[in-house]
């Protein structure tokens, strides 16, 4: 491999692996850009601690073995870098019209406009679940999650920095433009919103950023499987690395919810707590109840279901076909990568039913990517119910029916229950309640939100992880809070 | 491929359910595929995985560094059942390294136990192995310097290994593989040496990411009149501050300490043998300095100018460490040996053994361990214990290890 593309320059203001020095037009932009993007961080990014020493994990080169380091860090000070995974020699394009042809280093310029608005769109995303969580720290439940809660965010503004390198390196001006826009929306701003609704949800308390994390974040890791297998090289080789840093992202979400659940069991069975719907009696011992813990699996998994757009969609054959977004692991998969002939069921509303209806796959690429989801995300939900039954508790937590509290796509325009069966719009009024987080559900998780500084001590309605960071023992001071100045 | 090692044991990487996300990271990461998965679990091929360690670090959940010796490997069919891994059966305790030279050199090292040793229930879980020959980690000197008196006879040096930004997570009472450069007079390369780190495992200073080894210079003279240079020692002792050394490793997954601060430590050793004990001390004086638990150390040397760390020692606290430093060759005392000094300590080492949470370590030269045993069976005697019954359940309980070399 030449050099420059393993190696590492972590000396200078970017550290790359992308032989920034060599490109001066590039550093250049990037250096541009670097002083609003420091602006932004420190306005929008975590409110509070941007002075406090956390211990986080920088990405330091590619190698699996050397591509990260742990130590304590000013969150501004944070090494933002521009990492791609190495090149694959001879790397050809897997899928769609290009099956077979040398993988683009380049961007085609019949391509040009669609590509940027995929860049844009996954980039957008990046910077705005830093503004959702940017309250966060303030109620931590412990230094260990505070430190998670930052891990994740530096990581969102690394990917984001990912993002804008390819538009500034492959897309000139334009690039440039859209890289100032991504600085300049804001998540849940009246005039300048971010891209996809999702991201302009508030994330109010700690539960519901588990439940992003573990939901949202995951549809982040499906997108980037699909862009990683992309015929644009420099594009595949960005998300492969980013991979890397997503999935501590869902850790932090599966582990955070598991963690409540099984405080929330131990509580219960120390109480001789058998029925789990005596919300009252739960709520009472100061954790969280698990129907409560079901009405947000039910909120998160259909806000996150939106994401994947509509069900049948020309935008994504066309993505498709033009090699520039695969499929969910393409590279795993044996049919002909072309999708010529093939169909998909995908799930339709056909007077007034719910039927299964089998459409020209090429067209239901949205549909197979949220059914790769759907099946990724119950497997989670598995070894939290495994946490349920250890405990003796006779619940079970599921996810809800895809066709429950949409707003994009097939079942938009009508209610259903968490079962899949259609509700009148009175029907619906009268259960919804009973469905998704109700005001008084919110304000008892608010009241729970009380930080708790001291090391190795946790907020009396999670559990302890398992494992610390890095191997570090349970008292280990993940955050060095500094003190107002 | 699932290594064959002794007994007919075979060493087989497995994926712990319990704690995995299934990011994919593992699989993604893998060169040759052996990783695979299905709706439930990620699981590891035993006849592809080839130990190369790529997918240990990445994994953001400590799920993936789960090592087991198996007499049957397990199927990809049994793992993918799995919502937990199977208990561990005595022999399927977790393997000291995958290297085969490593794992050579630690057999011999724990072979006078009396018995197989198990890890203390309260160790961390140690990870090993994460570089080997073929890939190893560079570190570069940071210091080398001579803590025997210079003019003792032998010469014992303090080695401080930085890795920079390369994670090289170790555990006290772990060792680190060292293969020096340059050929055999076969013209094969040289074997690998172990070396017990004597530094803690945040570093020689607390989060730092350097270790530090105990290195004598061997230097033997032989029956006719030549002098032996031991290869790898010479070389180590002669490393100048910035040089860069290969490093494998690191190896060790039973001689390390129990985390619990209440756990008392007997520490019994000679020479360089000490270089754990280090390790070990600093931990405790570093993590848990207001614990029950106490550390009792009996080190053997011919004179205060040959003990490695004589002046440092001196600065431990009595209450965390109870010092019994034992000299053979005394130019005005008759020769005590680290057995003599246990005998005389009898009645304490009866008190400290039964309890559960007494935990007895041993290293240095070997014969160390026939001493040690022997005054062990004596003290056994004469206070009421059979020693070996009480060795044997102490062994099953992760209490009692052997390191000699």
């Amino acid at each position: 491999m030449p050099d420059g593309i393993t190696q590492v320059d972590y000396d200078g203001l970017i550290p790359n692996n992308v032989g920034l020095n060599e490109d001066a037009r590039v550093r250049k932009a990037l250096e541009t850009w670097h002083p609003g993007y420091i602006d932004w961080w420190t306005t929008m990014g975590p409110e509070g601690f941007q002075d406090s020493l956390v211990y986080l994990r920088t990405a330091i080169g590619v190698d699996p073995k050397g591509w990260a380091k742990f130590d304590y860090v000013r969150m501004p000070d944070y090494k933002w870098g521009i990492l791609l995974a190495p090149a694959v020699e001879g790397r050809s394009i897997g899928f769609g019209a290009h099956k077979g042809e040398p993988a683009w280093q380049e961007v085609p310029g019949e391509y040009r406009a669609m590509l940027r608005r995929l860049l844009v769109i996954q980039g957008d995303t990046e910077p705005a679940s830093v503004e959702q969580q940017r309250h966060l720290g303030a109620t931590a439940p412990s230094l260990y999650d505070m430190r998670n809660l930052f891990q994740v965010n530096v990581e969102e503004g690394r990917h984001l920095w990912a993002m804008v390198y390819l538009l500034q390196k492959y897309f000139g001006r334009e690039g440039r433009e859209e890289a100032e826009d991504l600085l300049r929306r804001r998540s849940g701003h009246v005039d300048t919103p971010r891209m996809l609704g999702a991201f302009n949800e508030a994330t109010p308390d700690w539960l519901s950023f588990f439940m992003f994390t573990y939901f949202t974040d995951r549809d982040g890791k499906m997108q980037l499987e699909a862009l990683a297998q992309s015929g644009f090289d420099p594009l595949s080789r960005t998300c492969r690395f980013m991979l890397t840093e997503e999935a501590h992202h869902m850790f932090v979400g599966e582990t955070g919810v598991a963690r409540i659940i099984e405080r929330t069991c131990t509580a219960m069975r120390e109480a001789g707590l058998h029925d789990p719907h005596d919300i009252a009696a739960a709520r009472a011992l100061g954790v969280i109840d698990l129907p409560t813990l079901q009405k947000k699996i039910n909120l998160h998994f259909s806000l996150t279901l939106d994401l994947f757009g509509n069900e049948i969609s020309t935008n994504a054959a066309n993505a498709f076909n033009s090699g520039l977004k695969g499929r969910y692991r393409e590279d795993k998969l044996t049919d002909d990568h072309q999708l010529l002939a093939q169909t998909y069921p995908v799930l339709r509303l056909r007077d007034g039913a719910i039927v299964s209806e089998d459409v020209p796959a090429l067209s239901a690429l949205n549909m197979r990517l949220r059914d790769d989801f759907v099946v990724d995300a119950a497997s989670g939900v598995g070894r939290w119910n495994k946490v349920i039954e250890k405990a003796g508790i006779s619940f079970r937590l599921a996810l809800p029916h895809v066709a429950f509290n949409r707003r994009i796509g097939e079942f938009a325009p009508i209610h259903a229950d968490t079962a899949g069966n259609l509700l009148s719009q009175a029907g619906w009024q009268a259960r919804i309640g009973s469905f998704l987080p109700a005001t008084e559900d919110n304000l008892y998780i608010t009241s729970l939100m009380q930080p708790v500084r001291a090391t190795g001590e946790y907020a009396p309605w999670i559990a302890p992880p398992k494992v610390g960071i890095d191997n570090r023992p349970g008292d280990f001071e993940y955050v060095k809070i500094a003190e107002a100045a | 491929m699932g290594a064959d090692v002794a007994g007919g044991l075979v060493k087989q990487h497995l994926i712990d359910p319990e704690i995995c996300i299934r990011c994919n990271t593992c699989e993604a990461t893998c060169p040759i595929g052996a990783v695979t998965h299905d709706a439930s679990n990620y699981v590891v091929d035993v006849t592809t995985c080839n130990f190369c360690m790529d997918c240990v670090a990445p994994c953001p959940t400590g799920a993936i560094d789960s090592f087991f010796m198996v007499r049957a490997p397990f199927s990809l069919d049994e793992q993918f059942s799995w919502s937990e891994l199977p208990p561990r059966s005595a022999e399927a305790e977790a393997p000291d390294a995958l290297d085969d030279e490593a794992t050579a050199l630690l057999a011999e090292a724990h072979a006078r136990a009396g018995g197989r040793a198990r890890a203390p229930e309260t160790a961390s879980k140690p990870r090993i192995n994460l570089f080997n020959r073929a890939s190893p980690a560079q570190a570069t000197v940071a210091g080398n310097y001579r803590i025997t008196a210079a003019e003792a006879g032998s010469e014992v040096r303090h080695l401080i290994l930085d890795f920079g930004a390369v994670p090289f997570p170790v555990l006290e009472g772990q060792s680190i593989g060292i293969i020096p450069p340059g050929a055999d007079a076969q013209g094969s390369g040289h074997a690998m040496r172990l070396y017990s780190i004597a530094s803690a495992r945040d570093g020689e200073r607390p989060n730092t990411n350097n270790l530090a080894l105990t290195v004598k210079r061997v230097l033997e003279a032989r029956p006719d009149g030549s002098v032996f240079h031991g290869v790898a020692s010479n070389y180590l002792c002669d490393l100048r501050r910035g040089d860069a050394v290969q490093v494998v490793g690191p190896f060790g997954a039973t001689f390390l300490m129990p985390d619990d601060p209440d756990a008392d430590i007997i520490m019994l050793c000679t020479g360089t043998g000490a270089a754990p004990f280090r390790g070990f001390t600093e931990r405790r004086r570093r993590a848990s300095p207001h614990g029950r638990g106490r550390l009792h150390l009996f080190f053997g040397a011919r004179t205060p100018q040959e003990l490695p760390y004589f002046g440092p020692l001196q600065k431990v606290p009595a209450a965390l460490l109870d010092r019994e430093l034992v000299y053979s060759r005394l130019p005005d005392a008759p020769r005590e040996y680290v057995q003599d000094r246990m005998r005389r300590r009898a009645a304490d080492l009866a008190a400290l053994l039964p309890r559960p949470g007494a935990h007895v370590y041993v290293c240095g030269l070997r014969g160390l361990e026939d001493g040690v045993e022997h005054a062990f069976a004596e003290i056994g005697h004469a206070h009421g214990f059979d020693w070996l019954a009480l060795r044997a359940r102490m062994l099953e309980e992760g209490r009692y290890h052997v390191e000699t070399y």
